[in-house]
C-alpha cells in the first residue's frame, strides 16, 4: 500500500519531467530559435564558433549527424549534462558560459536546428575513392589514424567528419599550418596544446624533428617523424625551435585535385557518421 | 555548515605537537577569560604553556602578540615573518621584507607541506599568516586555519552556498582579512561574515545583498581602523555595484558607495536612461590604504552588460575606474576612469600599487586594457599611460593624455578582432612593487579575442553581457610573460616569456627575487634584478593565485595555490 502510493507519486513526479527533457517545446519557433542565437553566442561560441560552424576548440554543429546524438533529447542532455570524456561541460552554473535554465537549452536546441544544413548539399565526393586516396596515392594515413588504422604522427581523424565543418577540413589539407589542429587540454588551461613542430639537437647531439604533444618552459614531449616518443628538459638540450609550420604537407590542386579532395571529405564524413571505415 | 576539528588541547591557545605555543597570548590582557571551572591541574598546565611561550618566543619569532590591532596592521614591515593583509601590506606593494631566501640559495628550495581542498575550480586565495597560523580560504567559500610549520588543520569552516548563487567566473575566493580576534570573508552568496579565529565560530553574518539577483562577494575583505571594507562582484549581472564597510565588532554597516551615481548625484549623467540601474561596475578586488592621507583606494570593473554600449551612451561613471574614498564616511575623495564607456569587458581590478617616489605620491597601475598608468594620488591626476601589452581597441589620446576607444574595435554582430582580449593583458593576479629594485612586475597576457555582440534584455539573475567574444586564431600563437617595468616611466626592464598566458600572480622579496607561477603548473623564482630563473617546481596543475611569504620558527617560506592545494616551500 505504501509502496504503491511512493511509486505513483514517484511516477507522477518524474513523468512529466522526463517528457520535457525528450521533446523540445518550443520546436520549429523562429522567435525561440532567435533567442537561442543569443544564448548560444553567450554560452557556446566560445568553443563552436559564431554561427555554430565550430572552430578549433569545439565542433562544427551545423552538420545534421551529431557525434553524440541527433535527437532533440539527445541534444538537450549533451548541454544540460556535459559529455563526458570531452571537454564539453554541464550547462551548470559556472560549467558553462554564463550558464543556462532548461527553457534557453531548449533555445538554443532550437537555434541548432536553424542552422542545420544536409551532408549531401555539402558534399557529393565518392567515399571508396576517397579511402583508397587516404591509405594510397595521397598518403594521409602515413600520419593519421581513422578507426584505429593508420598513423600516430598527426591528429585521429574518426571524428574529424562530424565534429569538423567542410570548409575546415579542406583548408586543413590545403593549408595545414593556416590553424593548427589542437592536441591535449589540460583541465585548467585556457588553451589547448597545438600541432606545432619541434626541431631539437638532443645531449647527445642527435637531431631530431616531429611534433610537441605537450610543453612547458622548462619541459617537452614530442613525437618525432618516426612516431618515437621523447621527453626533454629544454636546458639540457643543445638546440631547441618550434614553428607554426606544420609538418604535414599542403596538398595543392596539383597534388589533389579538387574531384580528390571531396572524394577524402566525404570517406572522412562516411566514417566519422557511421563509427566505422567504410 | 561548521566542520570543526578542535580538540581539547586547542582551547585557549593554539600549540602544535610539541606543546609550543603558535603564537597565542603573550600576557594576561590579551587572553579569553578562563572558565571558572577550569581545574588545578588545568590551570597548572596554563602557567606552564605561558612560562614556556615566553622562552620560545624569544627563540622563535621576535613578535607574537594574539590580538592583531590596526596599529599592526599599518606597521606590517615591522614583522615580516607575518603576512597580514592580502597585499601584504596597506601599500599593495606584495613585497616581502624576509631575505632568507634569496638569489644565492633559491635554487636549493624544496616542498615543505601541501593543504588540499579537495575542491575543483581555481583557488585563488592568498593565505594570511599570523604568529605561526595559516589563514586561508578556498574553492566554494571554505576557510580554514592550519598549523604554519605542518599544514595540518585546526579548523576548517565551509559556507552553505544555495543553489541560487551567480558567480559569473568560478565559485572562487580570494581571501581573508584579519582584526582582533576574528577573520573576515566574504562569499559567493554575498555574505560578509566574521569568524573567531581559534575555532572558526560565527561571530556575524550580514546579507549584503540580493545573490539571486547576481550580487557575489569573491575578494578578501580589507581592515581599516575597526571597519572590514567588501567591494561587490556580479558586473555580468546587470548589479549596480557598491563598496561596503562593516563595523568589525558587530557587523554594523557604517557605509555604502555606490559606484554608480543615483539620480541627481554628480556623474549619474553619464548614464543613458535606466541604464544606470543595472549598469555593473563592481569592485572585486581588495583596495589599498594611505593612512598619511587616511584615503583608501578602490578599483572598480566594466558597466553593464560588459560588450555592449548600447542603451548605455556615456561615459559611464564610476565603471573601471581608480576610486580615493574617505575610509570613515565612504566619501569620494576623486575619481579617474581608464576605460571610459568600455565595450571590452577592461575591467580595472587590479590593485591599485601605491608608490612613493621622492616627493611624488603615486598609484600605479597595469591595467588590464594593456596600458600602464601612473597617476597623482593626491589628485588623481594622470601622470602618463602607455602600453605594456599589444593593444588595438585605443589608437588616440584626449587632452589630458586619456586613453580612447578607437570607434572600429566597437563590437559588431560579425564580430571585430581586438587586442588585449577579453580576459586582458593582465587581470585580477597581483603585480608586486619592490623598493629596493624600484621596478613594477606584472604578468602580462598576449592574447586577442573576437568581440561580437548578442543583444539580449535585462532579466533579473540572469547573465547580461550582451556579447560573445572568443579567441583570434588568426592571432595565434597567445602567450605571456612575467615584465619587469619602471614604474616612472612605463618601460619594460626585462622580461621572462611564460608559454601560454598566465593567471599567476607575482611576490617579491627582500631576498633579490620574485616569485609567480604558469598555466602549466610551474612555481618560479626569478632573479628580481635581471629576470634569471633561478628555481622552478612542478605542481601538477595551473597557478590561479598569487604568491605571499612568511616565517616561522625563522624560518622562510614560500606559498602559492595551485590545482586544489596550497603548497609551501622553503629551504631544505
Amino acid at each position: 500500500m505504501v509502496a504503491g502510493f511512493v511509486a505513483t507519486v514517484f511516477l507522477w513526479a518524474a513523468a512529466p519531467a522526463m517528457d520535457a527533457q525528450e521533446k523540445n517545446p518550443f520546436a520549429g519557433d523562429p522567435k525561440v530559435a532567435k533567442l537561442g542565437e543569443y544564448q548560444f553566442r553567450l554560452n557556446c561560441a566560445f568553443c563552436h564558433g559564431l554561427g555554430a560552424r565550430g572552430g578549433g576548440r569545439g565542433p562544427d554543429l551545423t552538420r545534421a549527424q551529431k557525434h553524440h546524438g541527433n535527437t532533440d533529447g539527445e541534444i538537450f542532455h549533451s548541454i544540460h549534462d556535459g559529455i563526458a570524456g570531452t571537454a564539453m561541460p554541464a550547462a551548470t552554473n559556472g560549467g558553462i558560459g554564463v550558464g543556462m535554465s532548461d527553457e534557453e537549452i531548449w533555445q538554443v536546441v532550437s537555434y541548432i536546428r536553424s542552422v542545420e544544413k544536409k551532408a549531401s548539399a555539402l558534399v557529393t565526393g565518392n567515399a571508396t575513392h576517397g579511402k583508397e586516396l587516404f591509405y594510397g596515392s595521397a598518403a594521409c594515413g602515413t600520419c593519421h589514424m581513422v578507426n584505429g588504422k593508420g598513423g600516430r604522427l598527426g591528429p585521429d581523424l574518426t571524428s574529424a567528419g562530424t565534429s569538423r565543418s567542410v570548409d575546415y577540413l579542406a583548408e586543413s589539407v590545403r593549408s595545414p599550418s593556416k590553424r593548427l589542429a589542437t592536441g591535449l587540454s589540460e583541465p585548467m588551461k585556457d588553451f589547448s596544446q597545438e600541432y606545432e613542430t619541434a626541431t631539437v639537437v638532443t645531449p647527445e647531439g642527435t637531431k631530431l624533428q616531429g611534433v610537441v604533444l605537450n610543453e612547458d618552459s622548462f619541459t617537452i614531449q614530442m613525437l618525432d617523424t618516426r612516431e618515437e616518443l621523447h621527453a626533454f628538459e629544454k636546458a639540457k638540450l643543445r638546440s631547441f625551435e618550434k614553428t607554426r609550420e606544420s609538418l604535414m604537407p599542403a596538398y595543392d590542386a596539383k597534388s589533389l585535385a579538387e574531384k580528390d579532395l571531396k572524394d577524402l571529405i566525404a570517406f572522412l564524413l562516411a566514417a566519422s557518421e557511421k563509427g566505422g571505415a567504410q | 555548515m561548521k566542520i570543526s576539528l578542535r580538540n581539547e588541547a586547542i582551547e585557549e591557545r593554539f600549540h602544535d605537537c610539541a606543546g609550543r605555543p603558535l603564537g597565542g597570548a603573550r600576557g594576561k590582557k590579551n587572553r579569553q577569560p578562563a572558565p571558572l571551572e577550569m581545574t588545578v591541574l588545568r590551570l597548572a598546565t596554563m602557567l606552564f604553556v605561558v612560562a614556556f611561550a615566553v622562552t620560545a618566543l624569544s627563540f622563535f619569532a621576535p613578535q607574537a602578540l594574539a590580538q592583531v590591532t590596526f596599529e599592526r596592521l599599518l606597521n606590517s614591515s615591522r614583522e615580516p615573518q607575518n603576512w597580514m593583509t592580502y597585499s601584504g601590506d596597506y601599500a599593495g606593494h606584495r613585497f616581502s621584507a624576509l631575505d632568507q631566501i634569496n638569489a644565492s640559495n633559491a635554487a636549493t628550495l624544496v616542498p615543505k607541506w601541501a593543504y588540499q581542498t579537495m575542491a575543483g575550480g581555481k583557488f585563488e586565495a592568498t593565505p594570511l599568516v599570523v604568529d605561526g597560523i595559516l589563514y586561508g580560504t578556498g574553492q566554494d567559500d571554505r576557510v580554514f586555519a592550519l598549523d604554519a610549520r605542518s599544514g595540518r588543520p585546526i579548523w576548517q569552516y565551509q559556507q552553505a552556498l544555495p543553489v541560487d548563487i551567480r558567480p559569473c567566473c568560478g565559485r572562487v575566493n580570494r581571501g581573508l582579512a584579519i582584526l582582533g580576534d576574528k577573520v573576515f570573508v566574504a562569499t559567493l552568496d554575498a555574505h560578509v561574515i566574521a569568524l573567531d579565529r581559534k575555532t572558526g565560530n560565527v561571530v556575524w553574518d550580514v546579507h549584503a545583498a540580493e545573490h539571486a539577483k547576481g550580487y557575489s562577494f569573491t575578494l578578501a575583505p580589507l581592515v581599516i581602523k575597526n571597519l572590514v571594507i567588501v567591494g561587490m562582484s556580479g558586473g555580468e549581472y546587470g548589479i549596480r555595484g557598491f563598496i561596503d564597510a562593516y563595523d568589525a565588532a558587530t557587523g554594523e554597516r557604517k557605509w555604502r558607495f555606490n559606484t554608480i551615481p543615483g539620480p541627481g548625484e554628480p556623474g549619474h549623467e553619464t548614464w543613458e536612461g535606466d541604464s544606470w540601474k543595472t549598469g555593473g561596475s563592481p569592485a572585486w578586488i581588495t583596495g589599498t590604504y594611505d593612512a598619511a592621507t587616511n584615503t583608501t583606494f578602490w578599483t572598480t570593473g566594466n558597466p553593464s552588460p560588459s560588450n555592449r554600449g548600447e542603451g548605455r551612451a556615456g561615459d559611464n561613471l564610476y565603471s573601471n575606474s581608480l576610486l580615493a574614498l574617505d575610509p570613515d564616511t565612504g566619501k569620494l575623495k576623486w575619481h579617474f576612469q581608464f576605460t571610459r564607456h568600455d565595450e571590452h569587458d577592461y575591467d580595472a581590478t587590479q590593485v591599485p600599487v601605491m608608490i612613493d617616489d621622492g616627493g611624488r605620491k603615486l598609484i600605479a597601475q597595469a591595467n588590464r586594457n594593456g596600458f600602464f598608468y601612473l597617476i597623482d594620488r593626491s589628485s588623481g591626476k594622470l601622470l602618463f599611460a602607455t602600453p605594456y601589452g599589444r593593444v588595438t581597441w585605443s589608437d588616440s589620446r584626449d587632452a589630458n593624455g586619456v586613453p580612447v576607444e578607437r570607434k572600429e574595435a566597437s563590437p559588431t554582430l560579425e564580430g571585430v578582432p581586438v587586442c588585449p582580449g577579453a580576459y586582458g593583458a593582465t587581470n585580477w593576479m597581483s603585480p608586486t612593487y619592490d623598493p629596493q629594485t624600484k621596478l613594477f612586475y606584472v604578468t602580462a597576457r598576449e592574447q586577442c579575442d573576437i568581440f561580437s555582440t548578442a543583444p539580449q534584455p535585462y532579466e533579473a539573475g540572469h547573465a547580461y553581457y550582451g556579447s560573445a567574444y572568443f579567441p583570434n586564431d588568426e592571432a595565434q600563437p597567445f602567450w605571456g610573460a612575467l615584465r619587469a617595468l619602471d614604474p616612472a616611466t612605463g618601460k619594460l626592464k626585462w622580461e621572462w616569456k611564460h608559454t601560454s598566458p598566465s593567471w599567476a600572480g607575482v611576490l617579491s622579496t627582500a631576498g633579490g627575487l620574485v616569485f609567480t607561477g604558469d598555466a602549466e603548473g610551474n612555481v618560479i623564482a626569478l632573479d628580481a634584478a635581471s629576470g634569471k630563473v633561478l628555481w622552478h617546481f612542478q605542481c601538477g596543475a595551473s597557478v590561479f593565485a598569487s604568491p605571499m611569504s612568511f616565517a616561522i620558527d625563522g624560518k622562510q617560506y614560500l606559498a602559492v595555490a595551485a590545482g586544489s592545494a596550497l603548497f609551501t616551500f622553503g629551504l631544505p
